[in-house]
């Protein structure tokens, strides 16, 4: 996938503002930005729904402007908000994309029953999608994209709205189709999003693209994780803060102490460190009651690369949603 | 496959063969019958419509215009009944555009748009299944009209004007297609239909004589097609020449179609 100087207008709005985007084929390229960055405008023109006002882009060895059709055969869509028709079961969605994409009745119905089986919708594969949950819904719109074996597939943040555990699920199947070969462009406005799926990142604001490269060169320029320790005796919080500001392990960031929650955050950029951390507690004899890494938020990966904030703080998810490491 | 297949726009693309659209449309076709399965009540309009309208004009207002057209109500079922039939294809247009924004709000649209299928496919299927409705909703009123005492004298008159009622209605729902496409939502949608048809609609001789209404509102049924639609299927049905109507009804419809299906494509490929 290669994109050359993207731009789409909306009115006076610069939605893309001269794009480039490479995207290697097998791999998956996450987009992360804020709302209104311009992610789903790029979609939207790589997946034909839109004309660009300049720019090339050329997908599967496909131009989008001038060979949609072709290009159509090879992709498959993902939409913010799930595309299926709620007026059918799981089953006649599928049947209906297979044979708009020129499957046999016979293929159609046997790659049906095999992606409901993949996506464990087979239970409710009869059942008008109306009475589906957000989760189900979601993975029978990524079932949905897969009828065609696409080569590329666009999710368009695929996890927005969803709980913590639907979303690990719809994860856990897009890394499933990754494995299977699929190139993937994945926008998100997720930093642990995108480390979870994603071995490039492209970030974007306000149409353009500020920063790009793979995912653990991006984490370390934006100060990679922060690690949120706390002690089991609340008399430790002090103590403890000191003990690892003595460690020295970090040239970006000092310890900070959050008494409201009673525990001292210690930036961290590598594995080794975390280790660190954990002996040098170990070694001061605390014990500790939980120890949880937090992936930078979008806000502050917008901070560390631009200076300002994101145009629209969006992540607005509680701490708690966030990956818990084992002591 | 030769380059003179190949439209400008379209170079270095592979055109859809004709059976393809078929298969297309087919299965889009399917896809809307699915919804009647699922949701049983949106064939309410198209059976309730048609009784509600005979019964009301036939014994509310039947009585006193039959009267005034020297009968009674017998003759106005006669007079009012060629009118519902034409009116049918119309009444269904308007639901093509309400359905079609709903597909565009929920993102099904998209989907469809994202794969490899003529964009006209989207726009016929659609048209197909409420003509079916439409078909429906014509038996329905044949047999509410017989059972109030409509007396059908000509068999082949009668499916004449219920094809061109049809080609009429398929013209007008291009119309209310690209009103699917361009308007907000849903509701907007059937606001914008009922104030466009509910003038047009009993500013014609659909439902009376136009004898009696004052010389403005007659330029105006005059030239309303409505008028020469119901007028059509009056003669057919009843006897009478039609040629005049016949033609005023096929230039609207054939200058309907040729206007807006070309505008309701392209909005429809150009949609955001």
């Amino acid at each position: 996938m290669t994109v050359r100087g993207l731009v789409k207008h909306y009115g006076d709005t610069k939605a893309l503002d001269g794009v480039d985007l490479d995207v290697r084929e097998g791999t998956v390229m996450g987009v992360l930005g804020p709302n209104g960055a311009g992610k789903t405008t790029l979609v939207r023109i790589l997946s034909t729904l839109l004309a660009p006002d300049a720019g090339r882009a050329t997908v599967a060895g496909y131009d989008v402007v001038r060979q949609p059709r072709q290009l159509r055969r090879v992709i498959g869509l993902t939409g913010q908000y799930a595309s299926v028709d709620e007026k059918l079961s799981g089953w006649e969605n599928l049947y209906l994309i297979g044979r708009l994409l020129d499957l046999s009745r016979k293929d159609t119905r046997a790659r049906a029953d095999e992606l409901l089986e993949r996506f464990s919708l087979i239970e409710a594969a009869r059942r008008p999608v109306g009475t589906y949950s957000g989760g189900m819904r979601r993975r029978l719109d990524l079932a949905a994209s897969m009828i065609g074996r696409p080569a590329v597939l666009y999710l368009d943040e695929p996890t927005t709205g969803l709980d913590p555990r639907t979303r690990n699920e719809v994860w856990d199947e897009v890394k499933a189709m990754v494995g299977d070969g699929v190139t993937v462009l994945l926008t998100t406005q997720y930093m642990e999003e995108a480390e979870q799926l994603a071995s490039e990142l492209t970030v974007v604001d306000r149409g353009k693209v500020i920063a790009g490269g793979g995912i653990e060169e991006l984490k370390a320029r934006v100060g990679g994780r922060t690690l949120r320790v706390r002690p089991a005796d609340p008399a430790h919080l002090r103590p403890l803060a000191r003990a690892l500001d003595e460690l020295g392990i970090t040239g970006l960031a000092t310890t900070t102490v959050d008494a409201e929650r009673g525990s001292v955050l210690v930036p961290v950029l590598s594995d080794e460190q975390l280790t660190a951390v954990i002996g040098a507690v170990t070694a001061r004899g605390i014990t500790l009651s939980s120890v949880v890494t937090e992936l930078p938020s979008l806000d502050e990966v917008f901070l560390s690369l631009t200076g300002h904030r994101a145009s629209a703080p969006q992540d607005t998810r509680p701490a708690d949603d966030r990956e818990e490491v084992a002591v | 496959m030769s380059a003179a297949t190949l439209t400008p726009t379209a170079a270095g693309d592979a055109p859809i063969p004709l059976r393809a659209h078929l298969r297309h449309t087919g299965a889009l076709v399917r896809r809307n019958l699915l919804w009647i399965r699922q949701d049983p009540e949106s064939m309410f309009d198209a059976v309730l419509f048609p009784v509600i309208f005979t019964l009301l004009f036939v014994y509310v207002f039947g009585g006193s215009i039959g009267a005034s057209m020297g009968g009674g109500q017998d003759q106005y079922v006669q007079y009012v009944v060629p009118g519902l039939m034409a009116m049918m294809g119309m009444n269904m247009a308007q639901g093509v555009g309400t359905g079609f924004n709903t597909d565009f709000n929920s993102g099904v649209m998209d989907r469809f748009r994202s794969l490899p299928i003529g964009r006209g496919s989207v726009l016929v299927a659609k048209i197909a299944v409420e003509l079916m409705r439409m078909l429906f909703a014509t038996v329905v009123l044949m047999i509410v009209a017989v059972l109030v005492g409509f007396d059908i004298t000509h068999w082949t008159g009668m499916l004449a004007s219920i094809g061109l009622s049809a080609v009429f209605g398929s013209a007008l729902m291009w119309v209310f297609l690209t009103l699917g496409v361009v308007m907000k939502s849903a509701q907007s949608v059937q606001a914008m239909g009922f104030l466009v048809l509910m003038p047009l609609q009993f500013g014609s001789s659909i439902f009376a004589p136009t004898a009696s209404m004052p010389g403005w509102l007659q330029n105006f049924t005059d030239y309303n097609p409505l008028s020469a639609l119901a007028d059509t299927a009056r003669g057919l049905m009843l006897g009478g020449p039609v040629a005049h109507d016949l033609w005023v009804t096929l230039a609207w419809s054939v200058a309907l179609t040729a206007v807006m299906a070309p505008v309701a494509i392209h909005k429809f490929r150009t949609k955001n």
